[in-house]
């Protein structure tokens, strides 16, 4: 039966992470967005109570880790409907980005790297990483949407993968325990050869060398890692070590159909703290907003927020769909670009047009509007630009490889 | 006048106006004038006081789902064929002569398409609240086409109101004709012709004349006007809102051909009243407002239904032409440009259906959906027509032209946003 509302079940974790996110997380916003590459410590408190909510199993699953798709009987998929940890992951990922996107991003053991490890790891590989907060890092000087380019190496050397290159951008990358970092195995095999390894900090060749300076997400340190001749073990690499020319890419690229929606549920939440300051603002001002009243009758603000509005819902229930469309194991890689296509760009859409709404108190720092602008720019680009996602989608749909629709 | 003149004279000269093809031509002409269609009358039944049939609203299980139930499955299945096989065939010439087929007509009937929203006590196949399922049947109808498919859904659309809103009285007078064999034509007339017009406040005047109504306005882009025999139509009284049961054969009602940009093969026309007296029986649901609210948003959900299957037509047209069409040495669709609005056109569309699809089982489960209706008619309006525009544009000069179906669609869809009534779910 169709029906689009929040489970019910989920309305106790989305309540929960709502309270941290209102106690915890947006008292602390503009503090590290000031203090850029300072560790907000407030954070390990909630982190533990994160691990204890899993553990007890009350959080439903949520988290970087709820993304796994459990191996289960076809009895089970035929009992109805289910709405598992995807729709969880992305319910609290949403309230707590309402909260504040850099903090959600810097919470340990919650990185895009757990949730790499939740999609692609075997059951052993899962327990021996269970705890470790790991990074992601496929970016690199020369490659960015272009991710099959990657140029770091690995070559197996006796019982050690021996790794070299740089990777850019890594979220977390200083303050993680691990760092998964995708590398070729071999050049001439192409986008087959490509895997992923968990490189735990401390590792001797690995060196973090700098932090960047960035517009927004300011409280997440990003990071440039180095790899000069950086041993790891080779049970750390994840998933299969065969080069499988004919399944190509799929293996990594499984990750983004887990990570997009992710991504998408942080554009979504942010997208909302916006509107809701925004609304309370315009209301203040005199403007209120008609749902049954045509737009165009009313004022141009209300006008302009009945559009943000509906944007939004669009982009919130895209988000939904994909991980409902997860939990359920139907396959999901179109629609999850969708809604990280639709939610990105609708994420600056709605931040950048209600500062212009609130005037010189959205610009200014009185108010978050302006640091919501900022940080919802980021959730356009990483784990896939909009262009890239449009590729994806295009190329889905208009039946292409990659050579053809370039 | 002079233009008027040579435009007949040249018509003449070309022997164009064929006796066969008067009627043709007249209802394709803005202003032809008549009265409302004279075939049946209705005879008062039922008890005064007495309760209305009511369906419940639909039980949710509190689980996120988007997988429509078995009987919205079938219906979409079923609906859906005749759709392709029916209605995509005959949707031009139906476009072009401002009427839908008669045989495509009786085969709607066949499908039950009036009786969706009719209580099963009372004939008709619903035993909860239909909107969910009105919603996929006008989506699954409005991929084949959506003038014609707004011609088969407007008795429906009175239908569903007398069995949402109607007294016992009211059902027991109207609905059985819906429920027979010889369904009539009906419309639900909420539009008027005037710029920003504001469903909420409709300018037709209802004015207490002893136990019954006069009404007074004029309503716009009525669907099968000229053949329906009873409207549902909005007009304010004592200041608010309310519905009103008006039979064609009305003293003071008159019919006015008005063809139009698009959904043309829904025959849309002028409803004209003028001291039009109705009785007592006539005031469908309450007179505070909430009645005709309601009214409101489950028509403009219909509309977003409809944007949404013709969407999905364009969609569906425009892949193979673009992979096919070749310029420069290869498919145009091996370019970003055309490649993301294909993207882009599949983007807005799920878009559409799911912030559509939300609203709409809110009001099957009785629950408020004032907020989710407005926001998926916003989209709908507007990125409906970015998809109509883009269809165009994608087929370039060859979607200009009438060979292929997508300056149809083009015309249909500017239609969201603009329409108030005809359809209900």
């Amino acid at each position: 039966m169709i029906n689009l509302e929040t489970p019910k079940k989920f309305r106790p974790l989305i309540g929960q992470a709502h309270q941290v996110a209102m106690n915890l997380l947006r008292p602390n916003s503009r503090k590290y967005d000031q203090l850029e590459h300072e560790y907000p410590k407030e954070l390990d408190m909630l982190a533990a109570m994160i691990d204890g909510l899993s553990e007890s199993g009350a959080a439903s699953g949520a988290g970087a880790s709820g993304v796994r798709r459990s191996e289960g009987t076809p009895d089970e998929a035929d009992a109805g409907t289910k709405n598992g940890s995807n729709l969880a992951s992305v319910l609290s990922i949403m309230e707590m980005c309402w909260g504040d996107v850099g903090l959600l991003l810097s919470m340990p053991r919650q990185g895009l790297g757990n949730s790499a490890i939740a999609s692609v790891a075997d059951d052993e590989q899962l327990a021996r990483f269970d705890g470790v907060w790991a990074s992601m890092a496929i970016t690199e000087p020369g490659c960015g949407s272009d991710s099959a380019n990657v140029q770091t190496t690995a070559v197996l050397d006796g019982d050690h993968y021996v790794i070299n290159g740089e990777k850019i951008f890594v979220t977390s990358g200083e303050r993680s325990d691990a760092v998964v970092v995708w590398a070729t195995l071999d050049k001439s095999l192409g986008r087959a050869a490509i895997k992923s390894f968990v490189v735990p900090k401390g590792t001797p060749g690995m060196n973090v060398e700098r932090l960047e300076h960035k517009l927004g997400i300011r409280s997440s340190d990003t990071a440039t890692i180095r790899f000069e001749d950086c041993r790891v073990p080779k049970e750390n690499l994840l998933g299969s070590p065969e080069v499988d020319v004919k399944q190509g890419f799929a293996g990594a690229m499984a990750t983004f159909d887990n990570t997009r929606p992710l991504v998408a549920a942080m554009a979504v939440g942010c997208a909302r703290a916006s509107l809701e300051l925004t609304k309370e603002l315009l209301e203040k001002a005199g403007v209120v907003i008609d749902y049954d009243r045509p737009a165009h009758s009313q004022s141009a603000a209300a006008a302009a927020f009945l559009q943000m509005e509906s944007d939004w819902e669009a982009a919130y229930l895209l988000t939904l769909q994909a991980a409902w469309m997860a939990d359920n194991r139907k396959p999901n890689s179109l629609e999850a670009s969708m809604a990280k296509a639709k939610a990105g760009r609708v994420g600056s859409d709605i931040t950048l047009r209600c500062v212009e709404l609130a005037g010189s108190i959205g610009y200014s720092e009185h108010e978050l509007l302006e640091k919501w602008a900022r940080d919802s720019k980021i959730l356009d680009i990483f784990e896939g630009t909009q262009q890239i996602q449009q590729l994806i989608v295009a190329r889905r749909l208009l039946g292409k490889t990659s050579a053809e629709l370039k | 006048m002079l233009n008027r003149l040579a435009q007949t004279n040249v018509l003449d000269r070309l022997g164009l106006r064929k006796q066969t093809e008067r009627v043709v031509f007249e209802t394709t002409r803005a202003g032809f004038r008549t009265v409302g269609t004279v075939s049946r009358s209705f005879s008062r039944k039922g008890r005064p006081g007495a309760d209305p049939v009511r369906v419940p609203a639909a039980a949710a299980k509190g689980l996120f789902d988007l997988t429509p139930t078995e009987d919205e499955q079938m219906l979409v299945d079923v609906v859906g064929e005749f759709a392709t096989e029916m209605m995509r065939p005959a949707a031009a010439e139906a476009d072009d002569a401002c009427a839908p087929p008669e045989e495509l007509l009786r085969s709607s009937l066949e499908i039950g398409l009036p009786i969706l929203g009719v209580p099963e006590e009372l004939g008709g196949i619903s035993t909860e609240r239909s909107s969910m399922a009105g919603t996929l049947v006008a989506e699954a109808l409005s991929k084949g086409d959506m003038g014609l498919a707004v011609a088969c859904l407007a008795p429906g659309a009175v239908a569903t109101a007398l069995s949402l809103w109607g007294s016992d009285e009211q059902q027991s007078t109207y609905l059985p004709a819906f429920t027979g064999d010889e369904v009539p034509a009906a419309a639900l007339a909420l539009t008027e012709p005037r710029p920003l017009f504001d469903a909420m406040n409709p300018e037709t005047r209802a004015t207490r004349d002893g136990d019954g109504f006069v009404l007074d306005g004029v309503k716009s882009l009525v669907p099968r006007a000229a053949d329906a025999e009873l409207f549902v139509v909005g007009a304010e009284l004592d200041g608010k809102p309310a519905l009103f049961l008006v039979e064609s054969a009305t003293e003071g009602l008159e019919i006015e051909s008005e063809p139009s940009m698009g959904v043309r093969a829904a025959g849309l026309g002028r409803v004209i009243l003028k001291d039009a007296r109705v009785s007592d029986l006539a005031l469908l649901g309450d007179p505070d407002g909430t009645a005709y609210a309601e009214c409101v948003r489950l028509s403009r959900l219909g509309w977003c239904a409809l944007a949404i299957g013709t969407g999905q037509a364009v969609l569906d047209y425009v892949i193979p032409y673009v992979n096919e069409r070749q310029a420069f040495g290869e498919p145009v669709s091996n370019r970003q440009s055309v490649a993301f609005m294909v993207a882009n056109i599949a983007i807005e569309l799920q878009s559409m259906r799911l912030v559509t699809y939300k609203a709409a089982s809110r009001a099957a489960q009785g629950k408020p959906f004032e907020r989710e209706a407005a926001l998926a008619r916003k989209l709908c309006a507007e990125r409906g027509m970015q998809i109509g525009n883009d269809g165009v544009q994608l087929l370039g000069g060859h979607g200009f032209v009438k060979e292929h179906p997508v300056e149809r669609w083009y015309r249909d869809l500017r239609a969201i946003g603009v329409m108030e009534g005809g359809v209900l779910v």
